[in-house]
């Protein structure tokens, strides 16, 4: 790997293209996601208007409200204004909470990025070497017992593997704390920094608070991690399997490479470029909050406020959450396809 | 059998009897049924249609048969040392070290998300202890040795930046950078463009009586395989039809003496200059096969 640095030097060119490319496709992907949020707000059959002064309210005071909020102007200057908005960080109050809904978002997101962090890495450090060993040895009992968990995470419902490992864990073993975050009694130990707790906590050196906060994060996220090992090792052993067979494969045996060397080192990598993808989406898709676990682990994230913003008819709310899942998409995306370019040298 | 190696000299590879088996749900295949020769410091030349055994005899030295294939043989010894009973491990070390294959397209035999230079350097490193930047400059040496100009810039390349001629002469370099004996060359050219065809040969050539290895040079090109070898094995389903030296193959005076299926496989050949309105078929006789 050493000798890969020199030629990155020379390749610096054809980085910064890339990058032109990558980012340009991220600001029009970005503005389209404007646009629908905007267009759903005009859309939804629920007046605005009246979700602040009242069904009963007289008219004049309905068009002095109207007024207030910039409904009267035309349509593509209320879209200026919501874009103007938005990028100072404005995304309305939630009538649900009477906070900003950005302050609002700041509190529930880092909750949802602990959690599916934490699920995925635990789905790639398993859900990967499950699928490897599935394909390596193809239709022997390892490759059975990978498709016995892949059959388990599809098919169990969520819910009922929260509640059994809060069951089994929580309250028969005691191994893990309970529902909620972090303990009432470490509540106020931690300053929000970053607003994940368990980074949070470790920054300011509050080891007993990380502790808790930890013991309260493992059990919900393995949980995510499970459903993501059931994917991730169904998909890592199909593109193994794709990689074992080809040519390279056998010349890196020609070689004299060990066996260990071919397969995790000559074919994993090559399959790790399809692998990123998929791993990417499932991050993404968990990083949209998962709103049965988040649920059970009375988990403060962003699939809970979503849903109960969108249950209260908090529109604000709403749209803000719909913005900020969609940034995560076209965020997780945009990873995906830099470290889809950092290990094939064939899109770059 | 006529013996190119002098006889006080151990032969690299002696082979008896050596059988290949696929065990499939519909019956055992029998891939390779019973070849033997003995390669010395010499041009072997396998020659066959498609699914007649050769590529398989290759594997087979390389104990590179994937499962469910068995190899069986009554012999089967490089240098003295039986492979029959030899661990795997053994055995695995033995490749790339002491024998070596270069395989048809090197579009698909190199790792696509690895440098040329890293690939051919990883060749070196796992038979030597050697640092990366050893590794590096026998590799660059060995680039030089397959008439790379400007092996630097070359060695930094990725698989799908270079030209199928400039990919195999990697090949090349890659299996025999840590100076095997016998190197086993599967269709080296058949992907190749006509034009580059000759140069790889050449280079092979030259580097194979250079380290006065021993070749087994796998190929249906009858006029390649009698242009470049000392000796050709014909190969029909799965065993020798006949042993010969290579020059015989084109000589008319010697037709007589030639089984069936070489002369059958000689006048399908279509020629440039003396159009035939018919090519003749091959005509194949179960008994061949008995």
């Amino acid at each position: 790997m050493t000798t890969s640095n020199i030629s990155w030097g020379g390749r610096s060119a054809v980085w910064g293209r890339i990058a032109g490319r990558e980012l340009s496709t991220v600001a029009i992907t970005f503005f389209g996601l404007l646009l629908v949020t905007f267009l759903i707000a005009r859309v939804i059959p629920i007046d605005p208007v009246l979700a602040v002064v009242g069904d009963n309210a007289k008219a004049d005071v309905y068009d002095a409200a109207r007024a207030a909020l910039g409904l009267d102007k035309p349509l593509w200057q209320q879209f200026a204004t919501y874009v103007g908005k938005v990028f100072t960080g404005d995304l309305g109050k939630s009538v649900l909470t009477s906070n900003l809904v950005t302050d609002d978002i700041k509190r529930v997101f880092p909750a949802t990025l602990e959690l599916a962090t934490l699920g995925t890495l635990i789905g790639v450090a398993l859900g990967v070497p499950l699928g490897v060993l599935a394909a390596v040895y193809q239709g022997r009992w390892p490759d059975q017992l990978a498709r016995l968990i892949g059959l388990f995470g599809y098919s169990v419902p969520v819910f009922w593997f929260g509640l059994m490992g809060l069951l089994l864990f929580y309250a028969k073993l005691g191994w893990v704390a309970g529902p909620g975050r972090i303990s009432v009694a470490y509540q106020d130990f931690v300053d929000p920094i970053t607003g994940v707790l368990v980074i949070d906590a470790a920054l300011q050196g509050e080891w007993e608070a990380f502790r808790d906060a930890w013991s309260h994060l493992i059990l919900p996220a393995a949980v995510l991690g499970l459903l993501s090992v059931a994917y991730i090792s169904r998909m890592a052993r199909s593109f193994m399997i794709t990689e074992l067979q080809q040519q390279y494969v056998i010349a890196a045996r020609v070689k004299g490479m060990s066996e260990f060397r071919v397969i995790w080192r000559h074919a994993l990598r090559n399959a790790f470029v399809p692998l990123i993808t998929v791993i990417a989406l499932s991050y993404a898709q968990l990083l949209e909050g998962s709103v049965l676990t988040e649920t059970i682990f009375a988990w403060p994230g962003l699939g809970r406020y979503i849903t109960n913003s969108l249950l209260n008819a908090d529109m604000n709310a709403v749209l803000g959450g719909t913005l900020v899942v969609g940034a995560v998409f076209i965020g997780v995306n945009l990873l995906s396809d830099i470290l889809g370019r950092l290990v094939d040298p064939r899109t770059r | 059998m006529r013996a190119l190696t002098t006889p006080t000299e151990q032969p690299l590879l002696e082979l008896d009897n050596l059988r290949v088996n696929f065990h499939t749900p519909t019956g055992i295949v029998r891939a390779v049924r019973g070849l033997s020769f003995t390669l010395g410091r010499e041009r072997l030349g396998i020659v066959g249609e498609s699914g007649s055994g050769k590529s398989m005899t290759g594997r087979a030295i390389l104990d590179l048969i994937p499962y469910p294939g068995e190899v069986l043989a009554d012999r089967l010894v490089y240098r003295g040392q039986d492979l029959l009973t030899m661990d795997k491990r053994t055995r695995r070390k033995l490749r790339g070290r002491h024998i070596s294959m270069v395989m048809q397209d090197p579009k698909f035999s190199l790792n696509p998300v690895q440098t040329v230079g890293e690939q051919i350097a990883e060749a070196y490193r796992v038979h030597h202890k050697a640092s990366v930047r050893e590794a590096r400059e026998r590799s660059l040496v060995m680039l030089e040795a397959v008439q790379i100009r400007e092996p630097g810039r070359v060695y930094e390349l990725y698989p799908h930046e270079v030209s199928g001629g400039m990919g195999q002469r990697v090949m090349i370099a890659m299996m025999l950078i840590a100076e095997p004996d016998i190197l086993i060359a599967d269709e080296p050219t058949s992907a190749l463009d006509v034009t580059v065809q000759l140069q790889i040969l050449k280079i092979l050539d030259d580097l194979v009586t250079e380290r006065g290895m021993g070749l087994i040079f796998i190929s249906h090109d009858l006029h390649l395989v009698q242009s470049f070898c000392d000796r050709v094995i014909v190969m029909y389903g799965g065993k020798a039809m006949e042993t010969l030296p290579a020059a015989e193959l084109a000589d008319e005076a010697a037709r007589s003496q030639r089984h069936p299926y070489t002369l059958g496989l000689l006048g399908c050949l279509p020629d440039l200059d003396h159009p035939k309105a018919k090519l003749a078929t091959l005509t194949r006789d179960p008994a061949w096969l008995a």
